[in-house]
């Protein structure tokens, strides 16, 4: 039995601000299996939390079929609560006058953990997410980071069998998201029967953490497959990395030139430089994309010519890269 | 496991009532300044004596009405807007469960402010309580607190749905209520029709018979005692049974609008 089976999935929801309907996911086909740790990839509004709420018995599918473990979502919402658990990132666990080692305690309470074991979990999940020492603190007291960690390892106090971690590093440090990550690489080898469905705009971290990706945009799954074989499956184009002392607008100028595919960028926040990532049919376009530069009187600081990444399988699915997103996001635009 | 989920819940409330010292001065000290000030009022009119222990029966029973609405019947409403109810409604356990843990929570928690205001008002106003009817009053007081917090049941779903009016509604229930179920007087004196249509709230009806214990004739009580207990008792299966129907409801509707999981609607 697969840990999770999507067929035809669709949801709608009313348009908030003009008339008729948003369609969020439209006719989702997909299977995940035990033991998998699995990457959901897509930009803002694409239907990757709306595919998780609905997993994970919050949202009802407007038409299709959702089973979890074997239990269907929509009429057996009670059996599927028992085997799973969600972590959002950004999400708040539990509050301010409880410690940390008491809302651990609070939530596994909910899916009746008997308390000595409870209680032993909680100990090793604050050792491995680093919240060990606070232990006995007061969650009014955490920083953002510890409150984040402490959510993800309320997710796992249930040992559950299939868990949905929705951007679970967002908002943590680098050092923080690498203890994260090794948890759910250790998690997932350790207990070979449980399975990860893993949302984030981290490539890197989908790239890590997970045997196989779907890229979905517009509430459709375009690409599905290891990310090994996504980019196995790209066409022979080149890819090519700039450093370019020019401001987005001037690179949004570069759009129009024959034989760019797509092309990403965003501002590097410490050196103020922008990162403009572009795949062209043939490296000749790159005298042209020089030119245009150069015409611009913009400096290129460093070119590289990459080998295919997940982003890369991203941009040529989607037409933009995720750090375009962010950028967007950061500007307010 | 669902009964572990109602100990779980409800020690967190506990636990907050003992973490946040300034609660304990919000809680105790200002409402006894308000019950005092209805005290001194019926002293100065020379008012039966009765009359300072229908305040002091009143305030305590005040504070178990607004925990059923701040703490109970607004908690969903608060676990939405921080962005964890989505933590609950994924939990296998009956929410049914989860409110009831927030209820004995809260009745331990309120427990502190009745009973500063009783033993306050019993030794700083020398307020007579016959102790010796004590034990019948706890029961009926038993009774009026498990139809409270059923019908806080109700209004937790309601709160939810009305989303952002939670503030006015809260308030509605708030100030109003004190006028119409007699916090301060004998409900009677408002009229049988007004004072009968008070009594639909549980607190109205468990006030007046607790007075009756009390004080007999001079309680002036609306029903007749004898009446009031199963009234109670039917009004928490009624209103169970609404609030199971309602939280089902609220959870169906909200699955089918997304607006459970989602902040200020």
């Amino acid at each position: 039995m697969s840990a999770i089976q999507v067929r035809s999935l669709t949801r709608t929801f009313k348009a908030r601000k003009r008339s008729g309907e948003v369609r969020a996911l439209q006719g989702v086909d997909l299977i995940v299996e035990r033991g998998e740790c699995f990457g959901l990839l897509g930009p803002n509004g694409a239907g990757k939390s709306t595919l998780i709420k609905i997993l994970t018995t919050l949202l009802l599918p407007t038409s299709g079929q959702a089973l979890v473990t074997g239990y269907d979502v929509a009429t057996e919402p009670f059996q599927v609560r028992r085997r799973i658990n969600l972590v959002s990132g950004g999400d708040n666990s539990g509050y301010g006058v409880l410690t940390v080692r008491e809302t651990l305690h609070l939530f596994s309470q909910f899916y009746g953990v008997p308390g000595p074991v409870a209680r032993k979990r909680a100990e090793e999940l604050m050792e491995v997410t680093g919240l060990a020492e606070k232990a006995d603190q007061k969650l009014a007291a955490l920083s953002t980071g510890m409150k984040q960690k402490l959510n993800f390892a309320r997710g796992f106090m249930s040992d559950p069998e299939v868990i949905f971690l929705d951007e679970p590093t967002l908002g943590l440090d680098v050092e923080a998201s690498r203890d994260v990550r090794g948890f759910v690489a250790r998690w997932v080898r350790e207990r070979p029967e449980r399975t990860v469905l893993l949302t984030t705009h981290y490539m890197m971290e989908a790239d890590e953490l997970c045997g196989r990706v779907a890229i979905i945009d517009h509430g459709r799954i375009l690409a599905l497959d290891t990310p090994a074989a996504l980019k196995r499956m790209l066409p022979e184009e080149p890819t090519f990395e700039f450093q370019v002392s020019a401001t987005g607008e001037d690179l949004e100028r570069l759009r129009g030139i024959v034989g760019l595919r797509s092309m990403s960028h965003h501002a590097h926040p410490a050196t103020g430089a922008v990162e403009l990532r572009i795949v062209v049919e043939e490296d000749d376009v790159i005298g042209e994309v020089l030119g245009r530069l150069k015409g611009l009187d913009r400096s290129v600081l460093h070119l590289t010519k990459t080998e295919p990444t997940l982003e890369t399988v991203f941009m040529h699915h989607v037409g933009r890269g995720l750090s375009d997103e962010e950028a967007e996001e950061r500007d307010g635009r | 496991m669902n009964l572990a989920a109602v100990f779980a819940r409800a020690g967190v409330r506990v636990k907050a009532s003992f973490r946040e010292s300034s609660w304990v001065i919000g809680e105790t000290v200002f409402p006894f300044l308000s019950m005092s000030a209805f005290v001194l009022v019926y002293r100065g009119l020379h008012a039966p004596k009765e009359y300072e222990g229908f305040v002091v029966l009143g305030g305590a029973m005040i504070a178990y009405w607004n925990n059923v609405i701040w703490g109970m019947a607004s908690q969903f409403f608060w676990e939405r807007e921080q962005g964890q109810l989505q933590l609950y409604l994924i939990t296998p356990v009956s929410r049914m469960s989860i409110l009831l843990g927030m209820a004995l929570g809260g009745i331990a928690m309120t427990t502190t402010r009745a009973v500063a205001i009783l033993v306050g008002g019993m030794l700083l106003f020398h307020v007579e309580l016959p102790l010796s009817r004590a034990l019948p009053a706890f029961g009926l007081f038993l009774l009026t607190l498990g139809a409270a917090y059923s019908l806080g049941m109700i209004l937790s779903s309601l709160f939810l749905l009305w989303g952002r009016e939670v503030w006015h509604t809260a308030t509605i229930l708030q100030e109003p209520v004190y006028l119409f179920s007699g916090f301060y007087f004998p409900v009677s004196a408002m009229g049988a029709v007004v004072a009968i249509l008070g009594s639909i709230l549980p607190v109205t009806l468990g006030l007046d018979g607790i007075r009756q214990i009390f004080y007999g004739k001079a309680a002036h009580g609306l029903l007749p005692l004898g009446w009031i207990p199963p009234i109670q008792i039917a009004l928490t299966a009624i209103f169970l049974t609404i609030a199971s129907v309602m939280l089902r409801y609220m959870e169906n509707l909200g699955k089918h609008e997304g607006r459970l999981t989602m902040r200020g609607d």
